[in-house]
């Protein structure tokens, strides 16, 4: 079998049903093999720690495959990650491949599925190469160090004369004597639970970790064969198309359904404030459901998309001191020069091209949903808990997703889907409409961040005293050396009450894009009041190697040369760090004074993410976040006026367009020694600020909100 | 009210009987299973359910199935021509030109059409030709590349 034809394999054998009571018993209907079980120690308590909020289910202690030699030689690994776009389905099968030195083509890789899968608290927070990584490493270590006990028996041969190589083991004196990895797993049943964690390889023995590897699942991607949930088909499944209210905070007050039912085949139901029209073809769904009349109770909310930064500041909660060092006094009475600037950024939606979408089928006492999800293990525990079913009745299978960036934590839809397949007996799809999608998004909070700082007359930073309203304290630790500081974080989990009109939830890089904006701003507010070039003012504040190696890097790459804003040429740069990383980006912007509009025509992005695993995989990430941190720095802002929600579709919710597009370099700085850090989500952190600084130097236009929308720049420029 | 329709579907004769007044696009990836074709916004901004009607590109989700009566469709899973792929699908490929994935199969079918109107485009003209499909995992750098590595790939006809 070639690399071409794995994969789309993979997807049938998790969609192929057949009922199991447990993962431990499906384990056993593969036959035999050798499949390697790690404890839940170390491994998982790491990214608990790195848990953000909501209940923790407990653990399962032994359903936690990570491997299986199969008897055919083929490796197949178990993840409860997802494949959105980020490229694990590449990165892991790499790791895999490196520590038990079988070649990558033999690797499968099953992902997020409940019934096979170990228990996964979900793919974000950049967790899946730091914190999954190291465990299917250890998986892999431990499988090589069964094959080598396995081999030397059957070979008879010493096991420190063995070596293992593409996914063979051989005598080293005498290759002749050689066995296959799939020889030696053929008529085995052998398990085996690993609790200590096994020596791994050296960075200097990498063969395959650190090379870049193309997408393996590109093939199926460009033939349309890959499936997403949308594409799973049932026999006498349905399409469901749910009412929707009007505005959030809205009560259903009647409903008539009857004309709905006149279109031939279209099946309605109704179950507490769940109205549904179902029907064998989706449009049809829709066309019926158009024709139910419904009355809603809308509350009076006054808050609009202008009105919500004051609305905000009146309800927030009081601070949470993240990190304070000095006396803020003292650095005030050293300081020559001080700041004191408020930053805004708006609502942002997820807009994942993929809406989100589920079918479910419930037969008997068992259900099983294909959703689009980031998290089927808690899509699992929604789902049970809503058709009253224990969690290990519910088996959640995750296709491809169609990006996801934060968006598709909640699995409202797979919800909706099992309610309906249990009412109607049938299995039914749920997929939102864009409509529905821009409704129920789980937004970037609107936030507020304000700082006061101060430099001394030599241009050192003097005090930083920095408060953030609503996006949370990710990426507010500011890096620079300073002497006197405080940062403080305004925030309740989801908002609390009274605050945002409509759930928010994590964005790619949760809170570091609102941070990073305002930190680097104020970085440059204070670069020009010194008469210093940008890049000098943040080398002569920083001490932390890691960044100013990046920052150096960065400008190399680009050809900064030392200018002081406004210098007319368009230059911006901005620095930060994300879940390890970390990361500078610049900048050269061309800003049309008269329709306010601006157009990036270059982008340098440099960034330190320790040891790489697929460095083909990483660039593309950081390519992809310099093009998507276009979108929230120039446009991307959710309109609405109370819980009605403005924007239904990208004609008026404007993303990223290829003639956006700048010419994109990007530097990884070679950290080898240091364990991989996260590579999703830190290259997008520092665009807004990246680009407002550009504006800046192009024109002598401060702009403090993101978008950085035409109205706002030309505003800006009509003040400078 | 079903009518019937006919018209050529990846090179195949296919006859139907629909209303013909529903969206192309479900009666794909509904009638007739055929699910490479996506569903993005449904208003033709975002070009996931871009196909081929008499080789240019055309959103399935705003037209009627009754409007390719008599025409040649050709959907993502028609473009490779006896399991050889598409010189586009192979440079999307080896141009790590997609992440989710999702928006591939319009943009490939966008690009088709592209170059067959322009068989040698310009930079300038690939992002004017692709400016109208939408991508969010930010793939457009890499896919510019591909386009720009088919065409030449594709010189001289395919």
């Amino acid at each position: 079998m070639n690399t071409n034809d794995y994969l789309a394999l993979d997807f049938k054998d998790t969609t192929d049903l057949f009922p199991v009571s447990s993962r431990r018993e499906f384990l056993k209907r593969f036959g035999g093999g050798i499949v390697i079980f790690v404890a839940l120690g170390d491994f998982l308590a790491a990214q608990e720690a790195g848990r953000p909020r909501g209940p923790r289910p407990g653990l399962p202690s032994d359903f936690n495959a990570f491997l299986r030699i199969g008897e055919d030689g083929r490796v197949t690994c178990f993840t409860g990650k997802i494949e959105m776009g980020q490229g694990p389905i590449t990165s892991l099968p790499q790791m895999l491949a490196e520590e038990l030195d079988t070649p990558l083509e033999t690797v499968d890789i099953i992902m997020g599925d409940t019934d096979l899968c170990p228990w996964d608290m979900g793919t974000f927070g950049s967790m899946t190469t730091r914190f999954f990584g190291p465990a299917l490493r250890a998986a892999a270590a431990e499988a090589k160090a069964v094959l080598l006990e396995l081999a030397a028996e059957s070979l008879k041969i010493p096991q420190a004369q063995l070596v293992a190589k593409d996914g063979v083991i051989f005598d080293q004196q005498n290759k002749e004597h050689r066995i296959t990895y799939g020889q030696l797993a053929k008529g085995q049943k052998i398990e085996r639970h690993l609790t200590v964690k096994p020596p791994l390889k050296d960075v200097s023995q990498f063969t395959v970790i650190g090379k870049p590897v193309l997408r393996r699942d590109a093939r199926e991607k460009v033939i349309g064969k890959a499936q997403y949930a949308g594409d799973v088909r049932l026999p006498g499944m349905l399409y469901a198309k749910i009412l929707r209210p009007p505005a959030h905070g809205a009560k259903l007050k009647s409903v008539d359904t009857a004309p709905a039912k006149e279109i031939a085949g279209a099946q309605v139901v109704q179950d507490g404030d769940l109205v549904a029209v179902l029907h064998e073809f989706p449009d049809v769904a829709e066309k019926a459901l158009a024709k139910v009349k419904a009355e809603f109770d809308i509350p009076e909310l006054k808050v609009d998309d202008k009105t919500i930064f004051d609305h905000l500041l009146g309800v927030a909660p009081s601070p949470n001191v993240v990190t304070h060092g000095g006396d803020l006094e003292e650095g005030k009475k050293i300081s020559s020069k001080t700041f004191a600037t408020t930053f805004l950024n708006s609502y942002v939606a997820h807009a994942a091209l993929e809406t989100h979408t589920a079918l479910a089928r419930i037969e008997g006492e068992k259900a099983t949903v294909w959703a689009s999800t980031q998290n089927p293990f808690g899509a699992q525990g929604e789902i049970a808990q809503a058709i009253g079913l224990p969690a290990k009745n519910v088996r959640v299978i995750t296709p491809f997703v169609g990006g996801g960036f934060g968006g598709k934590t909640r699995n409202t839809q797979a919800v909706e889907a099992a309610r309906l397949a249990k009412i109607v007996g049938k299995p039914v799809q749920v997929a939102w409409s864009r409509e529905e999608e821009f409704f129920y998004d789980t937004f970037r909070p609107a936030a507020i961040v304000k700082i006061n700082s101060g430099i001394d007359s030599s241009g050192k930073m003097a005090f930083w005293d920095y408060e953030v309203f609503y996006a949370g304290e990710r990426g507010a630790q500011q890096f620079y050396a300073v002497p006197h500081h405080r940062t403080a974080s305004h925030d309740t989990p989801r908002g609390g009450t009274g605050s945002h009109p409509f759930a928010t939830g994590p964005w790619r890089a949760p809170g570091n894009n609102t941070n990073t904006f305002a930190r680097e701003s104020q970085m440059d507010i204070m670069a020009a009041a010194a008469g210093m070039d940008p890049v000098e003012f943040r080398l002569k504040n920083l001490s932390n190697p890691k960044i100013i190696g990046v920052l150096k890097a960065a400008a190399d790459r680009f050809g900064w040369t030392p200018g002081k804003a406004p210098s007319k040429r368009g230059y911006g740069v901005a620095c930060g760090t994300d879940v390890g990383t970390y990361v500078v980006t610049m900048v050269e912007a061309a800003v049309d004074a008269k329709k306010g509009t601006v157009q990036v025509k270059r982008a340098v992005c440099a960034q330190d993410m320790g040891l790489v695993i697929n460095p083909a995989g990483a660039s593309i990430q950081m390519e992809g976040c310099v093009t998507m941190g276009l979108g929230y720095a120039l446009t991307e802002e959710v309109h609405f006026k109370g819980g009605k929600v403005l924007d239904t579709n990208f004609d008026t919710y404007e993303i990223p367009r290829f003639s956006w597009l700048p010419k994109i370099e990007t530097v990884l700085v070679e950290a080898k020694d240091a364990p991989p850090q996260g590579g999703g989500e830190p290259a997008i952190i520092v665009m807004g600020a990246a680009v407002a600084n550009a504006i800046y130097d192009a024109t002598g236009a401060r702009l403090f909100q993101l978008p950085m929308t035409p109205e706002r720049v030309k505003e800006a420029i009509r003040k400078a | 009210m079903a009518d019937t329709i006919s018209f050529k579907l990846n090179d195949k004769p296919v006859r139907l009987k629909v209303d013909g007044a529903r969206p192309l696009l479900w009666v794909l990836r509904t009638d007739l299973g055929l699910t490479g074709t996506k569903f993005g916004c449904g208003e033709g901004h975002c070009g996931c359910c871009t196909v081929l009607v008499n080789k240019v590109a055309a959103r399935s989700c705003l037209l009627k199935a009754k409007e390719v009566n008599n025409k040649a469709v050709v959907t993502v899973e028609g473009l490779a021509k006896d399991g050889k792929l598409h010189p586009l699908q192979k440079a999307f490929m080896e141009h790590d030109a997609l992440q989710c994935g999702y928006c591939t199969p319009g943009m490939i079918l966008a690009a088709v059409s592209l170059l067959n109107s322009t068989p040698q485009p310009s930079r300038e003209q690939i992002i004017r030709g692709m400016e109208e499909n939408f991508c969010r995992c930010g793939a457009h750098h890499r896919i510019v590349e591909a386009i720009q590595a088919a065409a030449t790939e594709m010189k001289g006809g395919r």
